[in-house]
């Protein structure tokens, strides 16, 4: 569920991790003012904790296959919106560093992925509402359930879009929102019994903190909505922004990779198998009318050849393979010849 | 030297929860003194040690640090005269790396640059801890984190020294330099402990505590030798007397 | 993977980034600034491209051996984390069947050459992350990000996580080896249970986050944590950057790899 460099594209990443930033940026500022001295070593320790607790499995009942904790939305009912998303991007930080789950450039993806949901708008407009005051175990299960499946669901469906816009996968659009949103439907209803269990074990064996964390932190006040919108607006441009720039540095460039969305490239040959199956689930699926996901034309190889970026080449040459080879062949004696330097010498 | 003083009067502790932890206490250690304050658990003697730097403030009666009474507003500045090594050296080694944490004391002092190199060289230098400086914490073993988590106390030069269960986690060979160590220093010392062993290597004096209140005061080789108040409080002879007296 | 393995495994990779070779001792900043470039140079590649990514191996390769990082342990976690690029990109050769290219009468459909292309990308975008920490301690990443313009606030905190994740997992894996011993046969874990294990960690965690907290308040902690680090940057940590970023822009502008073959070619014919 954690997006990849290698499927990302430059225009992609740079625009999300310019959310994520932004982001980052106003929950520290937001945090500083209402920070209490023991905040920092809590969110680090928790942080930690998270860590832990997802290396920890369990089998999920019925199923038998295992399940780990995600976290985002645990987080934000424990330490308020604006310290559970630094403490998200930590803990995909060091995901990203020592784990390489999740490239750094993707970084930004999946912080927004997996941390702007959950805290900034399923918690405060969905989770928060929902339990209330915090005391009916009932309520705390709807909510957990509820903000879980609705935060995953749209973590899923961004890496579907961030991927899709990348331009790098074949995935069909629909196929592949096919392939995610049901599992983590699963994973979601799973997280969130697992979330409301927490919550209920914790106020039954410590219910100071539970009230002491929340009642230093005055969420609803705080997250004004005009402020959210705000946000969006600034989001949308930058995307937009992005978007268009891409598209401009490579004229058919936003229609080349609808283009690669809708899974042409078949219609001169005949459709085998994989791609008779994902085709037909595409047709099936595709339901967002005026943005031009249809069955493309035909349009000539060259064009998918052309360069994103200016004036490269793509393609593959007998020539290429013959440099590929001597380049390859090169490095290697570099490395061996260092290492054996090393030896002598070390 | 009224400064190195520490006097509680008739202090009184109780917890938010309704615990009375400490029912009257009453002792007065001066200068340069080591003291071992021993009990069973629950007796009292964190709760005591929390109070000794302001952790926590006394219900009633008063605490005095050197010239200080200890208040809400006197408390910072008697951290700075008393430093505590707690039981647990991970929750006192909290930064990045060992020269970090034995900077956080001098840095929070407010010396500069040059002043805070030294200091956190000296006070390695007195643990046998300087080539650990650049390690990570999570890389030590438990006798070098106990090392540098009192490396980490010494270098803020405080007046007392005070520590919680020091060779709790120690194999013996680390506990016998842990011993070594503290015998070299003489600051005054109070040390808590189920170790009684160490207490009588290390401390003159023994002050023992039940159900909060202090049952015993005075020299440490008299007071734990006496089996019969110990077992009372639900202690028993240290082990080198025990050989001793057979039966 | 099992809790154990995963604990050892950041635990290695955590020692070797705190080894001290010539990659070891460059200015963390520099290091970070080159791993972003040299991943946003290859990601920028265009789809098909396969040929020109060859000399980017060059990178993790100098760091490797520089930085004397065992190989053998970076390959198994490239290829442990591979399965889901894999698993998307696995669809392109079924999905793009036009020949694109045909060598030596062979020919090779244009799905396959975008499949080799991600593959290429994550080896060489997934080695120089994992050499990134490999030859820069942590806590060196998080003083460059600070200095970078990061907010101290969040780095302040990532170092805590960092500091205590060893300490938790170890206290994670005890609590799942008790739970473990005690279940005979069936995984024993159903939620239930694993919810009281994570619950339990939970209470613990915040009274531990309380005792640090207490331990920093007794060295006279008001609210700021200091930073004493103060890395300078000198000339042979310019020249690196600089003979990194000449390398990026030739050889992400320039088919230098192909070039090579066609003069082979000629020498041949």
């Amino acid at each position: 569920m954690h997006m990849a460099d290698a499927l990302l594209s430059p225009a992609v990443g740079t625009t999300l991790w310019a959310g994520t930033a932004a982001v980052g940026g106003y929950a520290s500022k937001k945090l500083k003012i209402q920070i209490d001295d023991k905040m920092i070593p809590l969110m680090g320790v928790i942080g930690a904790f998270i860590f832990a607790a997802q290396m920890i499995n369990f089998t999920i009942p019925g199923t038998g296959s295992s399940g780990h904790l995600g976290g985002g939305m645990i987080l934000a009912i424990i330490l308020g919106p604006h310290a559970a998303f630094l403490v998200m991007a930590s803990v995909l930080t060091v995901q990203a560093l020592f784990f390489a789950d999740g490239g750094l450039l993707a970084l930004g993806c999946n912080i927004w992925n997996l941390g702007f949901y959950p805290c900034y708008l399923i918690y405060p407009f969905i989770c928060k509402p929902l339990i209330g005051d915090g005391k009916n175990p009932g309520r705390i299960l709807l909510a957990s359930v509820v903000s879980v499946v609705l935060a995953l669901q749209l973590g899923a469906f961004s890496v579907v879009m961030e991927t899709v816009l990348s331009g790098k996968s074949e995935l069909p659009f629909g196929a592949f929102v096919v392939m995610m949103q049901p599992i983590h439907l699963a994973i979601g209803i799973v997280e969130g019994f697992v979330t409301a269990g927490l919550i209920n074990f914790v106020r039954s064996a410590r219910p100071e903190l539970l009230e002491c964390m929340a009642a230093s932190r005055p969420l609803g006040a705080s997250i004004s909505l005009r402020k959210v919108m705000a946000t969006f607006v600034v989001l949308a441009v930058i995307s937009g922004g992005a978007l268009s720039w891409f598209a401009s540095t490579h004229p058919d460039g936003l229609e080349w990779s609808i283009e690669k969305v809708t899974g042409k490239g078949e219609l001169q040959e005949a459709e085998q198998g994989i791609a008779r199956v994902l085709k037909g689930i595409q047709k099936k699926t595709a339901f967002l009318p005026g943005y031009g996901f249809k069955p493309a034309g035909n349009e000539s190889r060259k064009e998918e050849a052309a360069p994103a970026w200016p004036g490269i080449e793509a393609g593959t040459s007998t020539a290429g393979i013959i440099g590929a080879a001597i380049v390859l062949g090169l490095i290697l004696l570099i490395g061996v010849g260092i290492r054996s330097f090393r030896g002598r010498n070390g | 030297m009224s400064h190195h003083i520490i006097e509680f009067r008739d202090v009184f502790f109780r917890y938010p929860d309704g615990t009375e932890a400490l029912k009257g206490v009453h002792f007065r250690i001066t200068h340069g003194e080591s003291v071992g304050i021993v009990g069973a658990n629950g007796s009292g003697k964190s709760t005591l040690l929390q109070h000794m730097n302001g952790y926590l403030l006394p219900t009633s009666g008063t605490v005095t640090i050197g010239d200080l009474n200890l208040t809400r507003k006197t408390r910072q500045e008697i951290r700075k005269k008393v430093g505590i090594v707690f039981q647990n050296p991970d929750d006192q080694l909290f930064m990045p790396t060992v020269f970090d944490d034995v900077a956080f004391g001098p840095v929070n002092l407010g010396l500069d640059d040059a002043s805070v190199r030294e200091r956190v060289y000296r006070a390695l230098g007195m643990v046998n801890g300087l080539a650990l400086r650049d390690k990570p914490p999570h890389h030590l073993s438990a006798g070098q984190k106990s090392a540098v988590a009192i490396a980490s106390v010494m270098a803020m030069e405080p007046d007392i020294l005070a520590m919680d269960e020091p060779a709790a986690t120690l194999d013996p060979k680390s506990r016998r330099l842990l011993i070594t160590l503290l015998k070299g220093f003489t600051h005054s010392k109070i040390i808590a402990s189920h170790d009684l062993d160490l207490i009588l290597d290390v401390c003159e004096r023994c002050i023992v505590i039940g159900d909060g209140r202090v049952v015993a005061d005075g020299p440490a080789a008299e007071i734990l030798s006496n089996r019969t108040m110990l077992e009372d409080n639900s202690l028993e002879l240290p082990l080198s007397f025990q050989r001793r007296s057979s039966g | 993977m099992s809790f154990d393995a995963q604990y050892f495994d950041i635990g290695r990779l955590d020692r070797l980034s705190y080894r001290d070779t010539f990659v070891h001792q460059l200015d963390a900043r520099v290091k970070v600034i080159a791993t972003m470039l040299f991943l946003f140079t290859v990601i920028s590649f265009p789809k098909y491209e396969v040929v020109a990514l060859v000399p980017f191996f060059l990178f993790p390769v100098l760091l490797l051996t520089i930085g004397e990082i065992p190989v053998r342990f970076i390959l198994k976690k490239v290829l442990l984390v591979s399965p889901f690029a894999i698993l998307i990109g696995v669809f392109n050769p079924f999905l793009d069947t036009a020949t694109m290219a045909v060598i030596s009468g062979i020919p090779i459909s244009a799905g396959v050459i975008s499949f080799l292309s991600i593959l290429l990308k994550f080896a060489l975008t997934v080695s120089a992350a994992l050499l990134l920490i490999a030859t820069t301690s942590f806590p060196g990443v998080c003083h460059a990000l600070r200095r970078l313009g990061l907010p101290s606030l969040f780095v302040s905190q990532l170092l805590f996580l960092y500091r205590y994740i060893f300490v938790l997992m170890e206290e994670a894996m005890r609590i799942t080896r008790a739970r473990d011993m005690r279940s005979f046969g069936s995984r024993g874990a159903g939620i239930q249970v694993f919810v009281r294990l994570i619950g339990t960690l939970f209470v613990r965690t915040v009274d531990r986050a309380e005792r640090i907290y207490y331990a920093m308040l007794s060295r006279g902690f008001q609210g700021d944590i200091p930073s004493l680090r103060r890395a300078r940057i000198v000339v042979t940590d310019l020249a690196c950057l600089t003979a990194m970023v000449m390398f990026l822009a030739v050889f992400r502008f320039f088919r230098i790899t192909e070039g090579i073959g066609c003069l082979v070619q000629g020498l041949l014919r």
